[in-house]
């Protein structure tokens, strides 16, 4: 790792699963790491304590990234506590899964309001910061479901294709400045999110995928540790599929 | 502040932070056309007027900003009312 400048890094949607695995390697790299959460206040300081026992530096930051005010709240608190953001990293993701047929308007706005306005809002705040800075950061997390489509999961894979775009777009906007944006799109991840499918949904995934397992979250953060790091300055616009193969 | 140090500070901006040539610089001097600065670079010479001038610049206003004598209007009526 020849990356040694210590950061001040936001994971958005960071109390656990992948998010807390980012947030843990980011702090491991000596970046310093804001734990972003919604609800669950114990989980993201008992991540925050996990980095500081490791001899890192975290600090947990409540707000829903999908709401404006909010987004705009957890920037401030950030910058006063850690100072202006260089690494964002956009991970909080919720799924609403149902057929097309049975789907509720509520379930695909609430989808797109935290998988994918949240992006657009985080980056965004960002922006200023890392435009004076001429260096930045931005990694979204979107899906496999989100570059091959998955049944059940329209609202989901809509917002995760939009990350994608997203992710193009701003790439070419800001790269002049030193500020790349990335995207990476993991496959089956044993999360609590793929938890909630249940055994034979997961058994059946497991069986398509080329490395034969689901991944672990740590496997993910990898690639975002990677792409956050100087080794990747050469990297814009691109998406990352961590899937074990499952497109093989 | 004098509108003659408005001008003055804005063209020091534009060839600290932008570098532009000082020589190409006039107030009628259009940014995109005249001068070659992206529309990004207009949004961050604004950034830079807020920081130096201690002003705030809404979206709305700064849209609207095309030439280099427009960016030193915006600010001599947010500093002087």
């Amino acid at each position: 790792m020849s990356d040694v400048t210590s950061r001040v890094a936001l994971v958005t949607g960071s109390s656990r699963g992948i998010g807390r695995s980012i947030a843990e390697l980011l702090a491991s790299h000596g970046h310093r790491v804001a734990i972003n959460f919604v609800s669950n206040e114990a989980a993201a300081t008992e991540v925050v304590s996990a980095i500081e026992a490791a001899g890192g530096t975290a600090v947990a930051v409540k707000g829903d990234v999908g709401d404006e005010a909010a987004v705009a709240a957890v920037m401030a608190e950030v910058q006063e506590k850690l100072g202006p953001i260089e690494i964002l990293v956009n991970n909080a993701g919720i799924t609403r899964d149902d057929l097309l047929m049975r789907m509720k308007p509520d379930a695909w706005d609430v989808v797109m309001q935290t998988n994918l306005r949240s992006v657009f809002l985080c980056s965004k705040g960002v922006m200023r910061g890392m435009l004076r800075g001429r260096w930045g950061r931005i990694i979204s997390l979107s899906s496999v479901a989100g570059v091959y489509g998955n049944p059940g999961q329209a609202n989901y894979a809509a917002a995760k294709a939009g990350v994608i775009g997203f992710t193009m777009s701003l790439a070419k906007e800001i790269g002049s400045r030193g500020i790349t944006v990335n995207a990476v799109a993991p496959g089956f991840i044993a999360t609590d999110m793929t938890a909630a499918l249940g055994d034979d949904v997961t058994n059946a995934a497991a069986e398509k995928i080329t490395l034969g397992r689901l991944g672990l979250p740590e496997e993910v953060a990898s690639a975002v540790g990677y792409l956050a790091s100087e080794d990747a300055s050469y990297i814009t616009g691109q998406t990352i599929v961590v899937d074990g193969g499952l497109a093989l | 502040m004098e509108r003659s140090q408005i001008e003055a500070k804005l063209t020091d901006l534009l060839v600290d932070e932008l570098g532009l040539e000082r020589d190409d610089i006039t107030m009628e001097a259009k940014f995109e056309e005249d001068l070659d600065v992206d529309s990004l670079g207009v949004v961050e010479l604004l950034m830079a007027l807020e920081d130096n001038f201690d002003v705030k610049i809404p979206d709305e206003e700064a849209e609207k900003i095309t030439t280099v004598g427009e960016a030193a209007d915006l600010v001599s009526q947010k500093l002087n009312g």
